[in-house]
């Protein structure tokens, strides 16, 4: 491989030109002409009957072409995918318009088509629903009682799944451990919130029987398979592209009635249709993240040693499954030992039918879950040991020598180094001083917290079938055409992708143009998700580009007769060794192989290669983030004082883009930390349905971030990167977290439930000095 | 809809004039993307909390979803397409891909916008003035800190003067 010039390199984005000039495409701004509008009538109800459904009205409002409902259409297009899961899974199903009874509020009741947006609107209101409203239960564990009305009657209780997984020795772990630690802990409900919301346009070309769909989705391969099946159509007639994609954080990962319904409406009325989710839709009808409830156990040695751990969680599924809703709870088990050596580890999982939207993937997809679990439960340790959290930490890390490291949770983790990220990030906080200021600061009766996060995540989704599909062609005027079958929608691949091959075939990056999400463009692919569009889409890039280069080799060696071994390669041309005059640039070898009038015997005209990377293992990015608070009891206000990360994530391509990923990604994180709540009442009725009462992080919430890198390569891919999608999300949340219960440990504080808002930090102050147990030290 | 009241406005955008009759209810992000075709003006919420669609309006940030486009009738707005002088970005553009301020993009257009009022009014911002002047815009995508550096990065460059969108506006009409 020739010296790298620009893979490490901090290279600007190639895709900013078009966004910061407002050029960029999103669906909702492609305009076809012609184009029928449509607008969904949705559920007010979270369980009901529907009784019946009078759409006359709205099918003679001026400006209405079509009305339809779930019953008129259920035969035509098929139901929603289900991926995942073992033999307990229940599947119930799942129409892309509710047919005769409505699980959540939200579901979509019928649809209406009209020539503009503000006539389909308009006509909803004309719809007439009689609803007869049902018992209504949102809250997982009560799901699961006895007495619990039951959501789908095919069965006969609201059990969605079920699994377990136990590793070990548990009973000798419990039998031989010092202390058991036990900690009950609630990951609430999030929504991805990704500021562009959803959006399909449809449009069936009947002459052509060719329906071409624009989402605004993660996964246009996928979602081009499952629409063919839904439609009853073959693939080849189903072209899926993803334009720009305005953030997706998981939540377009999927395939959603609104795609199967859009697409369906335009082959039914043969022009293009187009849907834009508003923002309130988003909250009720875009899949949301996180949701379990559970109860640790965790046995330990008096020195910190942690013998075994038990996690027995219920899972709040939603009123149905969405494409992975399956997949994710699961993941959470398998990290479970998070970077420390655990040797008996179990998972007991009940998924719940609810009466809400569905949970899926949302960015980190069941690591968070996990990784708030151990590191909570280490600073829960530390403090009824009273040791150290550092100290804790330490003690059960594996050590960089022992890896690849095999936990009892059935994972190899690739490479790593624990120690070195801690202490270097401990130095960067200045952990000493702070604990000498917290002392001093508390006995002024101020109340500083520091909370760690040792984090490992498990990314490059993935061996066992998650491929990705990459394509190089150099033109024959010499440029060079990059396909990829990942999905990017924010994360710079544009960029990425030209810098591996820039590098590799020694051209320069402004000849470089890299095209993604269009199926009729690429041949196949799977997708941007679980941190794999560069740790698996970039990898199939890069051997393309070696293929590539290979066979430029083997002309180069035709046309001037001389071994392929006694080429030198550099600065993008193959020269005869010891007569660097005599050579060919790549770009030449390109005419040539177009021309195909003197290739080599046998060798097919062009330059171009394509290839599929299928890691042998996942990798396993970590780091130490270190969160430093002042809380004030009297208001219960939080203050970040400091913010530190040490993150690794292998080998860099461009730190730029890791550095933006690292920074959202923590930003993230804190939301659910500090502010983020989907809250559904008791009559399942959503009271965080809008931007007004769902809080975001904002700019001027946040400290400024510290950040800093190690470098650990994968030896799982050939570049030894290993992704950064979610880190920032699954390390931030616990050491935000473990900061606050830090601070408040004078007040006898020893956990509580996220999200960390004033009123309940503020009721938790008063409460314990109720109680008499202030200054508890 | 055929049938509707409808009135006549005139918007001048980015210099152009606009004139169309339209129904009283029309926001104006929708006049802007569905009637002028402008679509860099994004939706995020529909009620004034995401900044999306923040487009300048006679000088003054606002939010487009929650106006009108009956009373921006007779108004000059700018909107990101009217920011670069051809192909010369504006130096807030310019700080945008720099300090890679932007992921998705689609906060992009009101988080520039919004700055531009800010370095308006207050050319040389600090850190937290900045954060405080982009709490109406949200991102998901970059955490803020890069679109912090990139609004430091701009209020380093700006030549005094050069943010006033009306000089801009008048300048570019034909
Ligand atoms: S769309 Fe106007 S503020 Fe969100
Ligand atoms: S860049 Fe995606 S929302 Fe800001």
């Amino acid at each position: 491989m020739p010296v790298s010039k620009l893979v490490g390199a901090k290279v600007k984005r190639r895709e900013d030109p078009r966004l910061i000039r407002g050029l960029g495409q999103y669906v909702d701004d492609i305009n076809l002409p012609d184009t029928l509008h449509v607008a969904i009538l949705r559920s007010p109800y979270a369980h009901a009957k529907i009784k019946s459904l009078e759409t006359d009205s709205a099918r003679q409002h001026p400006g209405v072409v079509a009305v339809v409902t779930g019953a008129e259409i259920k035969d035509q297009v098929g139901t929603l995918p289900v991926s995942g899961g073992n033999e307990t899974l229940r599947v119930p199903k799942h129409y892309v318009l509710a047919v005769d009874k409505v699980c959540y509020v939200g579901e979509g009741v019928a649809a209406v088509v009209a020539e503009d947006r503000y006539t389909a609107r308009d006509a909803l209101d004309l719809i007439r629903v009689e609803y007869d409203p049902l018992p209504v239960v949102t809250d997982p564990e009560k799901a699961l009682a006895p007495d619990s009305p039951v959501i789908h009657s095919e069965w006969p209780d609201n059990v969605a799944f079920r699994s377990e997984q136990k590793q070990g020795n548990l009973t000798k772990a419990f039998k031989e451990a010092d202390k058991i630690v036990r900690q009950r802990l609630v990951h609430q409900r999030l929504a991805p919130i990704a500021i562009e919301s959803r959006g399909v346009v449809a449009r069936y070309l009947a002459a052509e029987k060719e329906l071409t769909v624009w989402s605004s989705t993660q996964i246009p391969h996928m979602l081009k398979s499952n629409l063919a099946q839904m439609l009853k159509l073959t693939e080849n007639q189903v072209r899926v592209v993803a334009p720009e994609v305005g953030g997706g954080f998981g939540s377009k990962l999927n395939v959603y009635a609104e795609e199967g319904l859009v697409a369906h409406l335009s082959l039914k009325l043969n022009r293009p249709v187009k849907w834009s989710e508003g923002r309130s839709e988003n909250f009720q009808a875009t899949i949301h993240g996180r949701g379990q409830v559970g109860e640790v156990e965790a046995a330990v040695k008096k020195d910190g040693t942690i013998l075994g751990l038990r996690y027995k969680v219920i899972a709040d599924i939603g009123a149905y499954h969405q494409l992975f809703t399956p997949a994710i709870p699961p993941f959470t088990g398998l990290m479970l030992s998070g970077c420390y050596k655990i040797p008996a580890i179990s998972m007991e999982l009940t998924a719940a039918f609810t009466n809400k939207m569905s949970t899926d993937a949302y960015r980190g997809a069941g690591r968070p879950e996990a990784t708030y679990v151990i590191e909570r439960m280490v600073d829960r340790i530390a403090q009824e040991l009273k040791i150290d959290p550092v100290k804790v930490r330490r003690k059960n890390f594996p050590k960089p020598a022992e890896f690849p490291f095999k936990t009892a949770t059935g994972l190899a983790y690739d490479s790593g180094n624990y120690p070195l990220a801690l202490s270097k990030a401990l130095k960067l906080a200045g952990y000493e001083k702070l604990r000498r200021d917290q002392k001093r600061l508390r006995s002024r009766g101020r109340y500083l917290g520091i909370g760690l996060s040792t984090y490992v995540e498990i990314c490059a989704m993935g061996p066992k079938g998650m491929w990705e599909y990459g394509k190089v062609q150099v033109e024959p005027n010499g440029k060079v055409t990059v396909l990829s079958g990942a999905s990017p929608h924010g994360q710079g691949q544009e960029t990425s992708f030209a810098q591996i091959v820039a590098d590799e075939l020694g051209v320069e990056l402004d000849d470089i143009t890299v095209i993604h999400g269009d199926t009729a463009t690429v041949p196949k692919g799977i997708g941007t998700f679980g941190s794999r569009a560069t740790a698996v889409g970039g990898i199939a890039v890069y051997q393309s580009a070696q293929k590539v280069k290979e066979r430029a080799r083997e002309i180069a060696s035709h046309l001037l007769e001389v071994d392929p071994d006694d080429l030198n390669f550099a600065e993008g041309r193959f020269s005869v060794k010891g007569v660097p005059k005599r050579g060919f640039t790549i770009q030449q070898i390109a005419q040539e192989a177009h021309l195909a009038k003197n290739l080599p015997k046998g060798m097919e005209s062009g330059l171009a290669a394509d290839s599929q990377f299928e890691p042998s293992n996942f990798t396993f990015p970590f780091g130490t983030h270190i969160c430093v608070v002042e809380v004030e009891p009297q208001t219960g206000r939080i203050e970040i004082k400091k913010y530190v990360a040490v993150d690794d994530c292998g080998k860099v391509i461009n730190p730029l883009l890791v550095d933006g990923q690292i920074q959202g990604g923590i930003v993230q994180g804190m939301g659910q930390a500090f502010f983020e709540e989907v809250i559904y009442d008791e009559n399942g009725q959503l009271l965080t349905g809008s931007l007004m009462n769902y809080a975001l992080p904002r700019a001027a919430d946040l400290p400024h971030l510290n950040l800093t890198r190690t470098e650990t390569p994968t030896p799982v891919n050939p570049l030894g990167i290993k992704g950064i999608g979610e880190a920032g999300t699954i390390g931030s949340t616990p050491a935000v977290v473990n900061a606050v219960v830090d601070a408040l440990a004078p007040f006898g504080v020893t956990h509580i439930d996220m999200p960390l808002t004033p009123q309940k930090i503020w009721l938790l102050c008063q409460e314990t000095k109720a109680a008499g147990s202030e200054g508890r030290r | 809809m055929d049938g509707a009241w409808k009135k006549k406005i005139s918007i001048r955008i980015n210099g152009v004039e606009h004139i169309h009759e339209v129904e009283p209810r029309l926001l104006l992000v929708h006049f802007l993307r569905d009637v002028a075709g402008l679509t860099g003006t994004h939706i995020g919420c529909e009620t004034s909390i995401c900044g999306a669609c923040t487009v300048m309006l006679n000088d003054a940030a606002v939010k487009s979803c929650t106006v009108l486009a009956v009373q921006a009738d007779g108004a000059d707005v700018l909107t990101i397409e009217g920011l670069a002088q051809g192909e010369k970005l504006h130096p807030i553009q310019e700080a945008f891909w720099e300090c890679h301020g932007l992921q998705c993009g689609f906060c992009t257009p009101g988080m520039i916008l919004t700055a531009h009022q800010l370095l308006m009014r207050n050319p040389q911002p600090t850190e937290d003035e900045i954060r405080h002047a982009l709490d109406g815009n949200l991102c998901r995508c970059t955490g803020y800190q890069h679109i912090v550096d990139a609004v430091q990065y701009a209020a380093k460059r700006i030549k005094p003067g050069l943010v006033r969108s009306k000089q801009k506006a008048v300048s570019r009409k034909q």
